[in-house]
């Protein structure tokens, strides 16, 4: 067999180091889930904030969005690991990860959930008001949810890049799947088997993940509410 | 109870940019009257319905709502909760069930227990008819059926009055005499309404009064019987003329 | 302040510099991701079943591993295999071809945005396949590339970032290279970040002032 072909016999090396691997999985799904959840929560805050905050909220709330949204996800993560210790915050690496993936995340789904509180009708408001509800009740009991069953494909989607991007903690050395298989790969000098296996774990852990949350919007799904999918 | 009028409207004034759309709009609703509005479509009969809602802030001018007076009230909320409001478009909340839309206004503005509510929404519900849609949600209600969803939301909340901004014009012509039928059946329960609408049929067996509008000025009041008989101002009789051609005599 | 304005003029030719190999990896990796995009687009439009197979499979590959492995792949892993990159082409290639993935969507995404009704009503006029695509199809379709387009080059301009990883001297390394010597990082990363900001947030305002000039009233994009 030629030594081309030999390259792809990745079986081996993928037994020998599994445990190294699947730690490091696990790390890649407690990374992208946290960021996700935290990042939701601080996300519809941003959007709350500028679309229905005060002129100086708003502006903040846009300058954040479009600032993250505007600068690479490496660059921010450089910011928190590099530039703060000469300010006494030193952060290790799986704090800039976790805080800069989430700060990261907040953004654009900030970005999405204002597109959905846009996708709210003018109606909603006026027949929320005729029921003499106040302003935050129409933003928490009408708008809100509504919102946020729009947003609900674009934060899987998010999910789901989460999965991928969170790869990026490997130039600071979180120890996430791709940074156990430069690991290994520093040891064995497999680069190609290795670099080919953890490509292959992304594959099959984004379909999957992308697979069955397809399953469950389609569970939820509510009459009326048909899906988008924003890209990003 | 005194002779108060429920509902009075003094000179009531609002432009849009350089457009006039209200000009000096004055009249009474006592308790238990219906009357209904109609005019040209852009004359301002959505405003003025809006305006005693204060869904749209008038420039000038005084509504009484008995006691209160709305246009510079201080808790507009609370007025908001004595009446009732019919949209052309339902105006019913996408992301909640039948039940909930018109529980969502007891539970959370009038804070009653969870319970209570169900049970008035139900009896609402029941009585516009619609007893067994509890749990679809307005994307599966015909226009009929969202539109007394609406009507039950309303009524749910005791209004002390009921406004009505062509609860019929979004309506498939085949689905108009539910909503008709539910409407004519609370006037003569002797809710106060008051009602924006070209169902001459309805206004001519239910109203007390009809208010001819044109270009934001009241151009003719009078029972329907006169109205439809012997109209004083020739606008009017051209009016209702161009609406029995466009709906027949109804 | 004195000090930060100081060290921003001393380290803005260098950090240009950087900036400078950054666009043209963004403007690389662009026109390969164009190129391979539109081929496999037409793969799938036209192909026979194996071959929209593969590029289905082609698709799914490309969008599902992170652009940072991809990378690592081609540059560490493909010397294994014989092939040996430098950093900065090994960038072009792994983040072009997943470029293509996006851009063969993007390019079917805005074709199939245009009606069969107008295909068939230039074929009613006697147009050929050729006129009715020069004519009719493509002055519609361009409208509504551009908005996604516009967001995939702020995607690459970043994802630029990542070659940084395998040691492309661009504008994060050129930056690091002057915080090694000065060590103030902050005042260089901002310094950074506004150079990212400018070219993402400048060309998105470019192209949607593009968008707004070529709209057509009632289609919307």
């Amino acid at each position: 067999m030629s030594e081309f072909l030999r390259q792809f016999m990745i079986v081996d090396i993928f037994v020998t180091n599994f445990g190294t691997l699947m730690q490091g999985l696990v790390f890649t799904f407690e990374l992208a889930i946290v960021s996700m959840v935290f990042g939701t929560i601080f996300g519809v805050l941003l959007a709350l904030g500028r679309s229905f905050g005060t002129r100086l909220l708003s502006w903040l709330c846009t300058a954040y969005i479009e600032i993250i949204r505007g600068t690479p996800l490496l660059a921010q993560l450089f910011i928190l690991y590099f530039a703060l210790p000469p300010y006494g915050i030193r952060l290790s690496a799986i704090t800039v990860a976790f805080l800069g993936f989430t700060l990261n995340s907040a953004a654009y789904q900030a970005e999405y959930t204002r597109g959905s509180i846009e996708a709210v009708g003018e109606d909603q408001y006026m027949a929320a008001y005729s029921l003499g509800m106040s302003s935050w009740q129409t933003i928490i009991y009408v708008v809100l949810p509504q919102a946020i069953r729009w947003s609900i494909p674009a934060w899987t989607n998010e999910l789901i890049y989460l999965l991928k991007s969170t790869s990026i903690a490997y130039v600071i050395g979180a120890p996430d799947l791709l940074t156990q298989g430069k690991f290994i790969a520093s040891r064995n000098y497999q680069f190609f088997r290795v670099y080919l296996i953890v490509a292959l774990i992304y594959l099959v852990i984004v379909l999957a993940a992308a697979r069955l949350i397809g399953k469950i919007e389609k569970k939820i799904e509510i009459p009326g509410f048909g899906y988008t999918k924003n890209q990003r | 109870m005194s002779d108060k009028p429920l509902l009075r409207i003094i000179n009531l004034k609002k432009r849009f940019g350089d457009k006039v759309v209200l000009d000096g709009i004055s009249f009474d609703l006592n308790k238990g009257e219906t009357k209904v509005i109609i005019g040209p479509s852009g004359t301002g009969k959505s405003t003025l319905l809006k305006s005693i809602n204060r869904l749209v802030v008038p420039d000038e001018g005084e509504i009484w709502l008995g006691d209160t007076e709305i246009v510079r009230c201080k808790n507009i909320n609370a007025i908001r909760q004595q009446i009732g409001y019919v949209f052309q478009d339902f105006g019913l909340f996408n992301h909640l069930t039948a039940l909930e839309n018109v529980m969502i206004g007891l539970t959370k503005v009038k804070k009653i227990p969870k319970k209570e509510a169900l049970e008035r929404a139900r009896y609402e519900l029941n009585r516009v008819g619609l007893s067994g849609i509890e749990d679809l949600y307005p994307a599966q209600l015909s226009g009929g059926q969202k539109q007394r969803v609406a009507i039950a939301r309303a009524l749910a909340m005791d209004p002390k009055l009921m406004l009505f901004d062509e609860p019929t014009s979004a309506l498939d012509p085949e689905l108009i005499g539910e909503v008709l039928a539910v409407m004519q059946e609370l006037a003569e329960s002797n809710m106060t309404m008051l009602v924006v609408s070209h169902e001459m049929g309805f206004a001519r067996s239910v109203s007390d009064e009809i208010i001819f509008i044109e270009d934001g000025k009241i151009v003719e009041q009078a029972p329907p019987e006169k109205m439809f008989k012997d109209p004083e101002n020739p606008r009017t009789r051209e009016f209702l003329f161009k609406l029995s051609e466009l709906y027949g005599e109804g | 302040m004195l000090d930060f304005f100081e060290l921003v003029q001393k380290s803005l030719p260098t950090l240009l510099e950087g900036t400078f190999v950054t666009i043209k990896l963004t403007i690389l990796i662009l026109a390969l991701g164009l190129v391979l995009g539109l081929i496999i687009a037409f793969f799938q439009t036209y192909g026979n079943k194996p071959v929209r197979l593969l590029a289905g499979i082609y698709d799914r590959i490309f969008r599902s591993v992170p652009e940072l492995v991809l990378l690592l792949l081609v540059f560490y892993g493909l010397p294994n295999i014989g092939f040996r990159l430098s950093p900065f082409y090994a960038a072009v290639l792994a983040l072009g071809l997943r470029s293509a993935a996006y851009m063969a969507q993007i390019f079917r995404g805005s074709f199939m945005s245009v009606g069969s009704d107008q295909l068939t009503a230039a074929y009613s006029l006697g147009m050929g396949e050729y006129k009715a695509f020069i004519y009719v199809i493509f002055p519609q379709a361009i409208r509504a590339f551009i908005p996604p387009f516009a967001n995939e080059y702020a995607i690459i301009l970043k994802d630029t970032s990542l070659a940084y990883a395998i040691g492309v001297v661009e504008l994060l390394r050129h930056g690091q290279y002057i915080i090694a010597v000065e060590y103030k990082p902050l005042p260089i990363f901002l310094v950074i970040a506004a150079i990212y900001f400018v070219l993402t947030f400048g060309v998105a305002r470019l192209l949607k002032m593009l968008e707004n000039k070529l709209k057509i009233p009632g289609i919307g994009v």
